[in-house]
């Protein structure tokens, strides 16, 4: 237990330093991208989904927070809510459709979604701005106020970031949650229980969708622009990697990933481009020999003998189902 | 009316692509259980192939055609043997991410290598021009895409569906543990299997080149649509995923016609009514994963 608060005292001290340690806009981008892939964990991590296309509400996200402040005047954290407010109207068909089928099916739909979301993004020009995306993005806060520095922008961010991340784990210790690993364990054996498996996975993909995009919000009015990267598949497989490094269904792998992620990109991009070379190697590491990710190698040794995770009979952090019944893998 | 006819030639070229790419996905998954992100890189790598073979070797095209999916069907035996069937005994979705991976870093490797912006790559000399069809006019080019890429799907159907090899492949698809029970090396087939599949991307990535910008992000895109289609069609069946290809291929240039914006959109919709309507997939059976 002293571990444990040991543990949690130093990530609140990081927090706080970190816009005096970094950049504070690369904080910002940590504090918000760690947001979005918790988010994304609710659905790979406790469900047992795979989705290739959080891009699309992140950045449909981003792109509903920079347009409601820019034209509607809207205030600062009220549009990023709004954003993910649309960001679940969005999922609720386009996750509908997708939860109909599995695994990597379900994957292969929820690119393709994203896709379809990027290329309207890029047609409708009169609304996003097309190529050009939305640029010069006003950053006005509730009550008037006019926040120009990074810093203050960065506490801000953080409260909200906090704020969506204890609904993120609130809901995946919640019985609901406990009901998502059930699924994620065993589909059939938590349906044949009375579970309604699909209505269980929609709202967790609504959620997760909802606060992608709240994220999505924060991180535009960080920089004051967004464009068509914010929702094109490279987004989507970069919380990919994130979540990955850092340690699928775990509850600070995620933040983890995104600072280690963004980080090195950033300390990287002063004297290379080959980012997606850097990426796919990760990416490719992770895959092969680390797929605990760090925190899920971390905390089964840093915090011994504390409460047991939420996954019974198996290790403290589970990834994927590792081996799962019937014929998976090829013709085994 | 004759630009009608047009654009649904044009469409079923787009089709031809979506045919090739799906019909090795296809295949590859029958086997192996492993979507392959990557074929979309290994396309644009057949394109590079019959490129570099042309600028360095100065190989002609119909050459290129034969050398370069076979040195993607190496480059994919290899992925294969090395990395990809580590991961068998996990969740597919394991080899996805993997091949995901895969694709990030072979895309980026050859933009930084060859930019951004694409080469370009000659239809061989006696493929320039065009020919008459009836009333109309076609580039020769395009016209000899259609007929080849037919003619490689309706091989590969007659490979997997009419000979000895067909046969244990299918046997190995549907039982595997049977198939070994009767005495046939399973594992044996499966790299020459994924071989075969990314071959049939790279060959469509060499028909391409002389269409399209040989650029390193070319399959980037083209791999995405190709799911969709892959979702639409139902990866169970062979024939049905080369039709689907086609069919899609064809009604989005058509609804081109009518709405610009739609040639990009409509197979993305037509996936939401499959899914609506028949969640498998026009031609797929029972859920496989």
């Amino acid at each position: 237990m002293m571990r444990r608060r040991l543990g949690w005292t130093a990530v609140a001290a990081l927090a706080l330093a970190l816009p005096w340690i970094m950049y504070p806009v690369l904080a910002t981008d940590i504090v918000t991208w760690g947001l979005f892939a918790a988010a994304f964990d609710i659905l790979l991590g406790y469900t047992g989904l795979l989705s290739f296309g959080h891009a699309a509400y992140f950045g449909g996200g981003a792109y509903a927070a920079a347009l409601l402040a820019q034209r509607a005047g809207v205030a600062f954290p009220v549009n990023a809510l709004a954003a993910g407010a649309l960001a679940a109207l969005m999922a609720v068909p386009l996750m509908g459709l997708a939860i109909r089928r599995r695994g990597i099916y379900f994957a292969m739909i929820t690119l393709a979604f994203a896709e379809m979301i990027f290329y309207v993004t890029n047609e409708w020009r009169s609304l996003t701005g097309g190529e050009n995306g939305v640029q010069g993005v006003p950053r006005h806060v509730l009550g008037g106020l006019n926040i120009t520095s990074a810093v203050v922008y960065y506490y801000a961010a953080l409260l909200l970031a906090l704020l969506g991340l204890l609904v993120c784990w609130r809901i995946v210790r919640s019985p609901f949650g406990r009901v998502l690993l059930a699924i994620r364990e065993n589909e059939v054996r938590t349906a044949m229980l009375g579970y309604p498996v699909n209505r269980y996975k929609l709202i967790a993909a609504v959620l997760s969708c909802a606060i992608s995009g709240f994220a999505g919000g924060l991180w535009v009015m960080n920089h004051g622009f967004v464009a068509l990267d914010a929702v094109h598949w490279s987004t989507s497989g970069l919380v990919l990697t994130m979540v990955l490094l850092g340690g699928i269904g775990t509850r600070l792998g995620p933040l983890a990933g995104a600072a280690l992620v963004l980080y090195l990109r950033d300390f990287l991009s002063t004297w290379t481009d080959a980012w997606g070379i850097v990426t796919g190697l990760i990416f490719i590491g992770v895959i092969l020999v680390f797929r605990r990710g760090i925190v899920g190698t971390l905390e089964p040794l840093v915090v011994r003998g504390s409460r047991a995770a939420p996954h019974a009979g198996r290790p403290a952090t589970a990834t994927i189902r590792e081996a799962p019944e019937g014929g998976t893998g090829p013709v085994s | 009316m004759e630009t009608l006819l047009i654009e649904v030639f044009n469409g079923l070229i787009n089709g031809a692509f979506y045919a090739l790419l799906s019909l090795g996905l296809a295949v590859i998954f029958g086997m192996l259980r492993v979507v392959n992100f990557m074929h979309g890189a290994l396309y644009m790598l057949g394109a590079f192939g019959a490129f570099l073979l042309g600028t360095t070797l100065g190989v002609s095209f119909w050459w290129a055609l034969l050398i370069s999916p076979l040195a993607v069907a190496a480059v994919g035996y290899g992925l294969e043997r090395t990395l990809l069937r580590r991961l068998y005994d996990l969740d597919v979705l394991y080899n996805l991410l993997l091949t995901f991976g895969l694709t990030l870093l072979i895309q980026d490797a050859m933009r930084l290598r060859f930019g951004v912006q694409g080469v370009p790559y000659p239809a061989p000399p006696e493929l320039r021009g065009a020919v008459a069809i009836g009333f109309m006019f076609f580039p020769t080019y395009r016209l000899f895409v259609l007929v080849f890429s037919i003619a490689v799907c309706l091989g590969t159907w007659w490979l997997i569906e009419r000979t000895r090899v067909g046969m244990i492949i299918r046997a190995a698809t549907e039982h595997p543990m049977l198939t070994r029970a009767l005495g046939v090396d399973v594992d044996r087939w499966i790299p020459s299997v994924f071989a075969f599949g990314v071959a049939l991307a790279g060959l469509a990535g060499v028909l391409a080149a002389p269409m399209r910008a040989v650029s390193p992000l070319m399959g980037a895109d083209l791999i995405i649509t190709t799911f969709a289609i892959v979702v639409i069609g139902g990866m169970g069946s062979i024939l049905g995923s080369v039709v689907t290809g086609f069919v899609v291929g064809a009604l989005a240039a058509l609804a081109a016609v009518y709405y610009p914006a739609a040639e990009n959109l409509l197979v993305f919709v037509i996936m939401a009514v499959v899914l609506l309507l028949r969640p498998a997939g026009l031609f797929g059976m029972a859920e496989t994963g």
